[in-house]
């Protein structure tokens, strides 16, 4: 059976979800093989891989990989391309993921997808365009394909390997050292789930009528262990910073549970959370679009239903 | 210093997007096109670079006789030239093929900056950048929070999934910007006047020296085998709060097994 490259996502030695789930995705096709950039992979790591099936984990960690963001990363993937001959490559839509498999797609002269929400064994891609209003097969014409897949789409599930370390040496050019990393700044984003990745996303909007009113829906969300997400509208008010945005010019999430609170439900932001599996509505306007996607609706104050729902949340843990 | 900034025209972010039946490719006519919002804020980031170094602001468009629109938009927020590449040919370009037309395009004009919105909102890919930089062999410093330059040092904060890495590179690179980095002005009316007047380049597929092959549904490598508007979800359950409203969502939310 022919190898499918997987591009590992994590940062250190923390693996991210979407990386199992690419893993999972890419048994369909062939043997996973994970290629795991930079610093971080330990004996642990390369267990948890194989433990979703990776066969081989080819690490590539040198100061070239961990000093330059992107060029690097895209030239081992080309060489990979050539050397393995893999049935595909698959990597998360995360922008550093889009932008290694663009980039290698141009110089391996192969075909990209992006934002697939499943492949078929034949690397038929499943898309959700237009804020899943419409779902589009794909495929790469040219080359080998190379897909890049939305977070939360497909299930990660075990199927026990033992997986094999390689260390491998990969010559970069300095073309693609031209870009250096001077430092990295982590922002505190307390113990809330990243947004993408959450499994559970509560969200506010022009409702919840200022910065204060973020409080309810914060603590709703951590009573379900949630990541918490805004409108547009409240966020181009500053009452929640930017990068919370759920939408068109926001994030693009998939929780199995979204709860929109104060939200109407314009385009805009359905294009960020329509794919959601279970969508709860809180908002005072029974006329609200939101109330079209939504399983469980509540017309009434979110400042009444949401404390109640946490603390009815937490009273059944 | 010499600025590009390459913007495309979009249908309007609040309208109903769908594809044809007869090719698979988006709708553009049945909804306004506009400037691609992202990209305002490529465009305001130049202006503000040329206004604090000097030099010269260039919007660099690839899309129908209509686009032409769009670029004069972003021309009237303060930009001093365009170039519009269209060509019947171009019709059905993937980000490959898209990525050639542009890169061909700002070779050789050289350009100390070239500036990209963080993505479309129409196809959401988010990849030019990074593909005009590799054919250009050119250092590509994306997701900028914040752009610096002093002479040819070029200094970014780049988005991360954690927070931010400061990056620096040489000029001339690749730059794409978040939404974060600035406020876009509008353009004023004397902008929307000095715009009609301003010199806009129209290029052709041939102009380029590219073969018609390379663009186009031709040009691609990827196409769409077939596609469906998903089905209308069923309608759920809405009630009206009566002062147990949470309690109500909690019952629903055990009885999906989620709490």
């Amino acid at each position: 059976m022919t190898d499918v490259l997987v591009l590992a996502e994590h940062h250190d030695s923390d693996i991210k979800r979407i990386t199992l789930e690419l893993i999972t995705g890419a048994r369909a096709l062939g043997n996973p093989v994970v290629l795991w950039l930079g610093t971080g992979c330990t004996d642990d790591t390369v267990a948890t891989l194989g433990n979703y099936g990776a066969t081989k984990v080819l690490v590539a960690d040198s100061d070239a990989v961990n000093n330059h963001p992107v060029a690097p990363g895209a030239e081992i993937v080309a060489s990979l391309i050539d050397s393995l001959s893999p049935v595909a490559v698959l990597v998360a839509s995360t922008a550093d993921g889009k932008e290694v498999a663009a980039r290698a797609a141009i110089k391996s002269n192969c075909g990209i997808i992006t934002d697939a929400v499943e492949i078929a064994a034949d690397s038929t891609v499943t898309q959700s365009v237009f804020g899943g209003s419409t779902v589009v097969h794909s495929r790469v014409t040219k080359g080998t394909p190379i897909i890049t897949v939305r977070p939360n789409a497909i299930p990660a599930s075990p199927q026990p390997f033992a997986a094999v370390r390689e260390d491998i040496a990969v010559s970069i050019s300095a073309g693609a050292q031209r870009v250096t990393v001077k430092d990295r700044t982590v922002v505190a984003k307390g113990a809330r789930p990243e947004l993408t990745e959450a499994e559970v996303v509560v969200s506010g909007g022009r409702g919840v009528g200022g910065p204060e009113g973020f409080g309810v829906i914060e603590t709703l969300a951590d009573s379900l262990n949630a990541a918490v997400g805004a409108s547009r509208a409240a966020t181009d008010a500053g009452w929640y910073p930017h990068q919370f945005q759920v939408g068109q010019t926001g994030k693009t999430v998939s929780p199995q549970l979204y709860i929109a609170n104060g939200i109407s439900g314009a385009i805009q932001h359905r294009a960020g959370m329509q794919t959601s599996k279970v969508v709860v509505v809180v908002n005072k306007d029974p006329e609200a679009p939101i109330f079209e996607l939504a399983d469980y609706g509540v017309v009434g104050d979110l400042f009444a239903v949401v404390p109640q729902l946490a603390e009815e949340i937490t009273k059944r843990k | 210093m010499k600025i590009a900034v390459c913007v495309k025209q979009v249908p309007d972010t609040w309208a109903e997007k769908k594809l044809r039946d007869s090719d698979s490719r988006l709708d553009r006519e049945s909804a306004d096109g506009v400037l691609n919002e992202l990209d305002e804020y490529a465009v305001e980031q130049a202006l503000q670079l040329v206004e604090a170094a000097g030099g010269e602001v260039v919007i660099v468009t690839m899309g129908p006789e209509r686009a032409g629109e769009t670029l004069r938009k972003a021309i009237s927020m303060g930009a001093d030239a365009g170039i519009h590449i269209v060509d019947d040919n171009l019709g059905g370009s993937d980000a490959v093929a898209t990525s050639a037309v542009l890169a061909k395009a700002l070779s050789g004009r050289e350009f100390d900056l070239i500036l990209f919105g963080s993505e479309s909102t129409d196809a959401r890919m988010s990849v030019i950048p990074a593909m005009v930089a590799e054919r250009l062999d050119l250092p590509q410093v994306t997701f900028a929070q914040k752009v610096d330059i002093n002479g040819s040092e070029l200094t970014v904060e780049r988005v991360t999934e954690y927070g931010f890495d400061l990056l620096s590179a040489q000029l001339p690179a690749v730059v794409s910007v978040v939404e974060k980095i600035n406020e876009p002005r509008y353009p004023s009316f004397k902008g929307i006047m000095a715009a009609k007047k301003k010199p806009v380049e129209i290029l052709t597929v041939a102009d380029l020296g590219l073969e018609p092959s390379v663009v186009g549904a031709s040009g691609a490598w990827s196409e769409v085998a077939d596609f469906a508007a998903r089905p209308p979800k069923a309608a759920g359950v809405v009630v009206t709060d009566e002062g147990d409203g949470g309690v109500k969502i909690a019952d629903f939310l055990t009885s999906q097994k989620i709490i």
